[in-house]
């Protein structure tokens, strides 16, 4: 009976309690998040803002289950994350989450296309037959389909930031955890990302993203602010931009600009 | 993780870096290389000697004047004059159990056929020789008991011998000429040729070759050639191998009683038999491996520290590398497979290029220095094994470091 109340009102996928984070350094321990409490449902797409140092990627590493918390909870998929080991760390990161980092982290000298198999390569409980189409798929859903065989050194920042969001979604996870995945591109490239975003969003996964940009934060359903470590502002998105129309109106004004005699 | 897909991160990561994989790899190289070198010295000794003491013939036992007990393990070189024709009379009057007995002098002198001439080895003997060290006929006949008591001057020649004198032709028949030697002022005795023998062969890489021989009467090269009294062995067969340390105790304390050697003093001859001849040699040769092996080890152990120091400094390089894999979903135990794969292809690279090296270097050693060698497959495995262990063990500690990295301080790691 709580099961089927649980399904309609929808089981948290990300429930933090009263969550702290501080890093013991040599001298000075640096309270890096104090006391956040939050609920991310399925299917939401969150803004994560703040100024430089407020926590950001702090949380993104506790919410990636890459970083532990020194005080309070973290249930994912009601699952306290604090109870795990490593192995099932290490399945729930290959399985459940695609993680986008801030400085694309992926392999030197590997190419797109072996960076963006690495987590099928760790899969345990699907075995994909498929690597490589997969891989390639997923270049091509962020517009790297003729990229395949370059290493990170032969891309631009840009290009690597979509390999970085490739090799996030090609697992299918069910939550995608992305820090600035926009950091690096221009507009136009950026309302495509976040339009990959929108689709993936709208094919029911959760997604957590840290930005900067407030017109890019428009783009999603909800926007936290976070200050010294605190939530600040939780609130939805009420003016929502659409990838899709935002493309369509930037296309319209550059063709108005065309034909502007000169 | 596939393991198939743990061999390509592995084989990428060390092609990346080809120069140090090779460097890293010398030290296994060298020592399974020098493993594989000993190996196949000692085993092609040990065939050899196996070889001739087959050849040597059945139920053999050998006296040697000298006690060589005492002073060591050292063959053929008795200088003591102690055993005489008196002797294996004694012998073929009183022990019981053998079947045939034979005075042995020998020598090396040059000989000449036509315009041809050939250093060999000479024996005198009497005919019961053939039948103690199997020789056969090919040719012609033995000598005999006859020409024994007349001194004749008559030979059976080996096949070696034969071919180097009269280049496949007849032997029998033909005249050989035998030179004195230098202190009698360099003449020559005619020596007719009655036999030839089959050959023996078995002698590849052997120190000596048994078919280059002359073989006459004893008392012919005790007169004739030698001029002395003095007998380098007695060669004797036994009726059985049962009986042959029945037959040793008799021979023992006939030849001491004869030679007049009173309680506590120790013997004037040695006695072997034909497995203690094989024993003595192949325990020289094990000595010899033992000590050959044991250098082996070492080079392979310092290539195991090579292995071990190179995958350290390549965990530490590498820090970031394994953060990714594991924020990507690596488990502990991948990453250790990762890094124990690379630790053993690089052995076992090491190992194979090792292999072939001491092949090669058995073969040179066969080829220049005539040395007997064979490489059995076992040992080709048996290194194979060991580059493996070699790899594990000393890939373990760098790749369990890997392994035990928190994957938030890998990916900070600068
Ligand atoms: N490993 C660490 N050790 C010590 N202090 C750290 C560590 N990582 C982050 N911090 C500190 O924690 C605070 C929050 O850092 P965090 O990286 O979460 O900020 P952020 O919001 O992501 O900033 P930015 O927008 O610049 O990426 C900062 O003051 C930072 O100096
Ligand atoms: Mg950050």
């Amino acid at each position: 009976m709580s099961q089927s109340t649980n399904s309609t009102a929808g089981e948290p996928v990300i429930r933090l309690k009263d969550v702290h984070k501080t890093y013991f350094t040599g001298e000075l321990d640096v309270k890096a998040v104090q006391g956040v409490t939050i609920d991310i449902h399925k299917g939401e797409f969150v803004a994560l803002m703040g100024a430089s140092g407020s926590g950001k990627s702090t949380m993104m590493n506790i919410l990636g289950c890459l970083d532990r918390v020194t005080k309070g909870d973290y249930l994912l998929d009601g699952i306290d994350v604090s109870e795990l080991d490593r192995d099932e760390l290490a399945d729930i990161r290959n399985e459940k989450i695609g993680f986008v980092f801030q400085g694309f982290n992926l392999l030197a000298r590997t190419s797109a296309l072996e960076n963006v198999e690495l987590p099928m390569l760790y899969s345990r409980h699907k075995t994909y037959d498929d690597r490589e189409e997969k891989a390639t798929k997923a270049l091509e859903l962020v517009g790297l389909g003729n990229r395949l065989d370059h290493t990170p050194n032969r891309l631009s920042g840009g290009q690597q930031q979509r390999v970085a969001i490739a090799r996030a979604l090609v697992n299918d996870p069910a939550l995608i955890l992305a820090d600035e995945p926009t950091g690096n591109l221009d507009s136009k490239t950026s309302i495509e990302i976040m339009g990959v975003f929108q689709k993936l969003n709208e094919q029911g996964i959760t997604i957590v993203m840290v930005t900067h940009e407030l017109d890019i934060a428009q783009y999603t359903k909800r926007n936290i602010v976070m200050r010294d470590g605190r939530v600040v502002t939780d609130k939805l998105v009420t003016n929502r931009l659409m990838a899709e129309e935002e493309l369509q109106k930037l296309k319209v004004a550059s063709e108005a600009i065309q034909m502007i005699p000169s | 993780m596939r393991f198939f897909a743990a061999f390509r991160i592995a084989f990428r990561a060390l092609l990346r870096n080809k120069m140090r994989a090779v460097l890293t790899m010398l030290g296994v190289i060298f020592g399974v290389g020098a493993d594989i070198t000993t190996v196949s010295l000692g085993d092609g000794a040990r065939v050899m000697v196996q070889q001739q003491i087959a050849t040597m013939g059945e139920n053999v036992m050998l006296i040697f004047a000298g006690d060589f007990r005492r002073g060591g393990v050292s063959f053929g070189s008795g200088s003591s004059s102690a055993l005489t024709m008196e002797d294996v009379e004694a012998i073929r009057r009183e022990v019981q159990g053998v079947r045939n007995v034979s005075p042995e002098v020998s020598t090396s002198r040059q000989i000449i056929a036509g315009g041809m001439n050939t250093s060999t080895s000479i024996t005198g003997a009497s005919p019961e020789y053939f039948a103690i060290r199997s020789w056969t006929l090919k040719d012609g006949a033995f000598f005999t008991d006859q020409d024994v008591t007349t001194a004749a001057k008559v030979a059976v020649i080996g096949a070696t011998a034969s071919k180097n004198l009269f280049e496949g032709g007849d032997a029998v028949g033909q005249v050989v000429r035998v030179s004195m030697g230098g202190s009698s002022g360099g003449g020559s005795i005619p020596f007719t040729i009655i036999g030839e023998l089959n050959a023996k062969g078995a002698s590849a890489g052997s120190f000596r070759d048994y078919d280059d021989c002359l073989i006459i009467p004893y008392t012919t090269a005790m007169k004739r050639l030698l001029n002395t009294t003095s007998l380098r062995g007695i060669n004797l067969q036994t009726e059985t191998m049962e009986v042959m340390p029945m037959v040793g105790t008799q021979l023992t304390n006939l030849l001491r009683q004869t030679h007049r050697i009173s309680g506590g003093r120790p013997d004037d001859f040695t006695i072997r038999s034909q497995d203690e001849l094989a024993t003595a040699m192949s325990s020289t040769q094990e000595t010899m491996q033992y000590l050959l092996g044991g250098v082996a080890i070492v080079s392979l152990l310092v290539g195991g520290i090579g292995i071990m120091n190179i995958m350290l400094v390549s965990v530490t390089e590498r820090t970031r590398e394994i953060g990714i894999r594991m924020a990507l979903g690596a488990r502990p135990r991948d990453v250790l497979l990762q890094f124990l794969i690379e630790a053993v292809t690089l052995s076992c690279t090491g190992g194979v290029l090792g292999i072939g090296l001491g092949m090669l270097a058995s073969k040179i050693l066969t080829q220049v220095k005539n040395w007997p060698t064979l490489t059995s497959p076992e040992a080709i495995m048996y290194s194979f094994a060991f580059s493996v262990i070699v790899g594990i063990f000393f890939g373990f500690y760098p790749a369990r470091k890997a392994a035990q990295l928190d994957p938030i301080d890998a990916l900070r790691y600068e």
